[in-house]
């Protein structure tokens, strides 16, 4: 045990006191020491909901369920110290006016697959919980709907758990009967009662339209069921799960090493950005610190991205305003920015160029011109947008005080990123918890005051300012230096070291092959993704693969927040709030 | 020779004349496809379509063999008649619209006496082919368009008429051609300001172009009442609604812009340039405003657009009994 007493642990003994007082001392069972940097607590299953309770209405309260999944501990060998459990299921909180997080952890047994739903108590819950229970086959007692939520309803097995196969060709040849097929489209077949909606009122019956999974405003496969009274939206349910591709089952089985070009994958249109926070886990994990000019060139691409990734969100953000031609401005202003980052890293949308300890490749020469040239490009074009559209009294007018929602809505939802400081909320990790050396730079956060669409799209262009603004400094003053940490677990290791004798040519050998195997511990990191907060939860067993990661996505809470605030909409307010979110389905169903 | 006597020659004339107007007016609306195309292109930094013949000229070509062999389908659970008579109408009505545009001094299809009339007429009937092409669909998405549609159409219409009635009454006559002469001195665009500008607001909405594109609304009805149609069927809206920004363009430079009259160049050429203009102002609109919310245009469309015609008739009558006491 650490004899210094940091941050962490007083955090924790705080809550650990907070709760002994409250609900006595048999309602956490222990405490573990991780590398996640929050207390986590493994909380008796009888109290979780009063444990929850507590942390939701203390002083400075934990009001944001931040992310809620499971573990399936039965192969998990290095767990001393902790309670038997053959599933985990564990809570993340986040209080934004302490700027701290707590994990809480319950034990379940094989036998007794059984928690009390939180949903009464975080909204959010709702779609968490039903994850778990479709990828665990864990039950939450008292949830008003645990159906599937990312595999099909006809699904069979839960594909999280550890003696679920994680490769096709570990299971029999897949058939399709026509019968077959027809349950599988009936299982799809929307049924108002089954979410608790009336067919008709007064004689009249409703319209429930579908909208989507293939429409173009959906963004990608995302459906989103309509409740319509002529065009007034009365209720609708969001659907999601036709873009899940299971990164989390195939995290698994990849070595740490090469699951990074997954991550590229997760939030599309956000490349690097995704690296990030697995990385800086990584990192965490293996207990390597890189060099300045490694974290000065995470966050100039990181930044980059962030700027693509919100001109492509104007261009569509408009076009859903049914303005044409923004978005092909937008995107040949992401084609300059494509340039650059082609000839850093030879990718374009996917580069998965950062490496654990540091990145694939030294920049290259003559790069700082061809950024520049991007620089001087792009504060005319941002003038214009702001000029030709956010003025236009059209924009306005569909966008002025629609999908408005409060600050303690987006908490109660989850919602964050830009969203959520849309509202008012001045919560940027890059500021509040700086990461990868933020904190050297000089820069702002916008924010916004109501909420609504237009602040949401108001706020990204500002955004793309800033970003512009950290990628001038980056320019300005990038550290000379090595791109690569001096650590045994820096994967690929250095070229240089490989030649110099048998010994440095095996160590290399079985880097490069099987991978490094990180300590067995538990990492996070959450990180300020173009969309909102983006965290990798990842668990090492001593492995060449992680033994769980969980990737916790901003898109999918954002996603179901929707019926919330579209509730009296119209149809096309529907369609301009979900430009507004900027999701894209890959974040949401991963 | 004795049976071609002059009036067998001046009916195959004004027949022919029509043929060559019909044939003019469907090929115009099927370039204008591609023309919006490429300017569309022009204004939003890119190509357009250059690849099919040179500079893209045969374009055109390759769209009209596409849409003449795609299958030409039916949805089994549409209502047959009506669903095939639809597009019929769309087409019918707007083409038969062209007959009472005067050309030139000798060009035109028919003299009629009830000129804006029969236009008006024939608009009210177009409504009929979106609303029977979005009932007949069987479609929630065609539904919602083709309701839509009906509203915006119906309630543009009323002041589309009136619109024009300052026209006809400083002119004494529904007849095109009267339109035309009477505007010898000064085209009717200065008296009647406001009955162009509300007339041009109706006939975009009328033809639905963006950004009265409600019914078709792409982000949101992913296309509206035609959304059920392929092949030629949808062909037919389609190059409908071309016909009828043609005819919108051609109304107005008859109506406010004199028509055929300008100096040096022929008639012909005038009336040309000047339709082209108003065509380009349609595509121009369509790449430059995003679309207003569906309840904000009936608002815009009854609190705005029908008061102003009627001030605007108001006034117009008020000067000419002024002047003619």
């Amino acid at each position: 045990m650490n004899t210094v007493t940091t941050a962490n642990d007083t955090a924790t003994a705080d809550l650990l006191d907070l709760i002994g007082r409250e609900l006595g001392d048999a309602a956490v069972v222990t405490e573990q020491q991780t590398l996640t940097g929050m207390p986590v607590l493994w909380i008796a299953r009888n109290e979780l909901l009063n444990v929850l309770k507590l942390l939701r209405r203390v002083e400075r309260p934990f009001s944001m369920l931040f992310d809620l999944s499971a573990v399936d501990e039965r192969l998990r060998s290095h767990r001393r110290g902790l309670p038997a459990s053959d599933f985990t299921v564990f809570y993340h909180l986040v209080s934004i006016e302490r700027n701290a997080d707590v994990l809480l952890k319950v034990a379940l047994d094989e036998q007794d697959l059984k928690l009390p739903s939180c949903v009464d108590i975080f909204k959010n819950g709702n779609w968490y919980e039903r994850e778990v229970w479709d990828l665990f086959g864990i039950e939450f007692t008292g949830h008003p709907h645990l159906t599937r939520l990312l595999m099909p309803p006809n699904w069979d097995g839960h594909p999280l758990r550890k003696d679920y196969n994680a490769r096709a060709t570990e299971f029999d040849p897949y058939t399709l009967t026509v019968e077959g097929q027809r349950q599988a489209q009936e299982s799809l077949q929307f049924d108002p009662q089954a979410w608790g909606m009336e067919r008709e009122r007064d004689g009249a019956e409703f319209m429930f339209l579908n909208l989507g999974p293939n429409h173009p405003s959906a963004h990608g496969p995302f459906r989103v069921v309509l409740q319509l009274d002529g065009e007034e939206i009365l209720d609708c349910v969001p659907d999601i799960g036709y873009h899940h591709r299971g990164a989390e089952k195939m995290a698994e089985r990849q070595s740490w090493h090469s699951f990074i070009p997954y991550t590229d994958r997760i939030d599309y249109v956000g490349g690097v950005m995704n690296n990030l926070p697995y990385i800086l886990a990584a990192e965490k994990l293996a207990g390597i610190e890189v060099p300045e000019r490694v974290k000065t060139v995470r966050v100039m691409l990181c930044e980059l991205f962030r700027i693509t990734s919100h001109l492509l969100f104007l261009g569509t953000y408009l076009q859903d305003l049914g303005a044409m031609s923004p978005v092909f401005y937008t995107f040949s202003d992401r084609q300059r920015a494509y340039k650059v980052i082609e000839a850093i890293t030879g990718f374009r949308m996917h580069p998965a160029w950062f490496r654990i300890g540091g990145l694939a490749q030294d920049l290259p020469r003559g790069w700082a011109p061809l950024m520049q040239e991007f620089l001087n490009w792009m504060p005319k074009r941002l003038k214009e947008y702001d000029k030709a559209m956010m003025q236009n009294a059209i924009v306005r007018e569909r966008t002025k005080n629609i999908a408005a929602y409060t600050t303690a809505e987006a908490i109660e939802w989850g919602v964050t990123g830009p969203n959520l400081r849309a509202t008012g909320c001045d919560f940027d990790l890059r500021k509040k918890r700086p990461y990868s050396g933020y904190d050297n730079f000089d820069f702002e956060i916008p924010l916004g005051g109501n909420g609504d669409v237009f602040d949401r799209g108001q706020l990204r262009i500002e955004e793309m300012r800033q970003s512009l603004r950290i990628i001038q400094q980056c320019v300005n003053h990038m550290p000379e230096g090595d791109y690569k940490a001096d650590h045994p677990l820096t994967t690929p290791p250095p070229r240089e070291r490989m030649l110099e004798h048998i010994e440095t040519l095996i160590t290399h050998f079985v880097q490069v092959s099987w991978g490094p195997r990180l300590q067995p511990n538990e990492s996070l990191q959450m990180v300020e993704a173009t969309k909102g907060i983006n965290s990798y939860y990842l668990t090492s067993d001593g492995n060449t693969a992680s033994y769980r990661t969980r990737i916790r996505t901003p898109s999918f809470a954002h996603l179901q927040q929707i019926p919330a605030v579209m509730r009296g909409g119209f149809v096309p307010d529907l369609i301009a709030h979900l430009g507004s979110i900027d999701f894209v389905m890959g974040d949401a169903d991963r | 020779m004795s049976w071609w006597t002059p009036e067998l020659a001046a009916i195959v004339f004004s027949v022919l004349q029509a043929l060559v107007i019909l044939l003019a007016v469907v090929l115009l609306g099927a370039v204008m496809t591609v023309v919006e195309r490429r300017l569309l292109g022009a204004w939003q930094d890119r190509y357009g379509p250059n690849r099919v013949g040179p500079f893209g000229s045969l374009q055109l070509v390759a769209d009209m063999i596409k849409i003449f062999f795609k299958e030409d389908w039916v949805p089994p659970f549409a209502d047959k008649r009506l669903f095939v008579l639809a597009p019929g109408i769309a087409m019918a009505t707007l083409l038969l619209s062209f007959m009472i545009i005067p050309i030139t001094p000798g060009w035109g299809v028919a003299d009629l006496n009830i000129g804006i009339l029969f236009f008006l007429a024939m608009a009210g009937i177009n409504v009929y082919a979106v609303l029977f092409g979005g009932w007949a669909s069987a479609s929630k998405y065609a539904l919602i368009g083709a309701l839509r549609v009906s509203a915006q159409t119906l309630s543009y219409e009323v002041f589309m008429g009136l619109s024009l009635m300052g026209v006809v009454a400083l002119t004494g006559s529904f007849n095109l051609r009267d339109i035309v002469q009477a505007q010898e001195g000064l085209w009717f665009v200065v008296p009647q300001f406001f009955g162009f500008v509300t007339f041009m607001i109706a006939g975009i909405a009328v033809t639905h172009r963006h950004p009265f594109d409600q019914p078709e609304a792409e982000q949101e009805l992913a296309d509206g009442y035609h959304i059920e149609y392929s092949s030629m069927k949808f062909g037919m809206f389609f190059i409908g609604e071309y016909v009828g920004m043609v005819l919108i363009s051609a109304l107005i430079t008859t109506l406010f812009f004199g028509g055929w009259q300008g100096p040096l160049l022929p008639p012909f050429l005038w009336f040309a340039l000047k339709t082209a203009f108003f065509l380009m102002l349609f595509v121009l609109l369509r790449a430059a405003l995003p679309r207003p919310r569906y309840d904000r245009v009936m608002q815009f469309g009854w609190k705005v657009c029908l008061p102003i015609t009627l001030l605007n008739l108001l006034v117009t009558g008020a000067v000419i009994l002024a002047r003619a006491s």
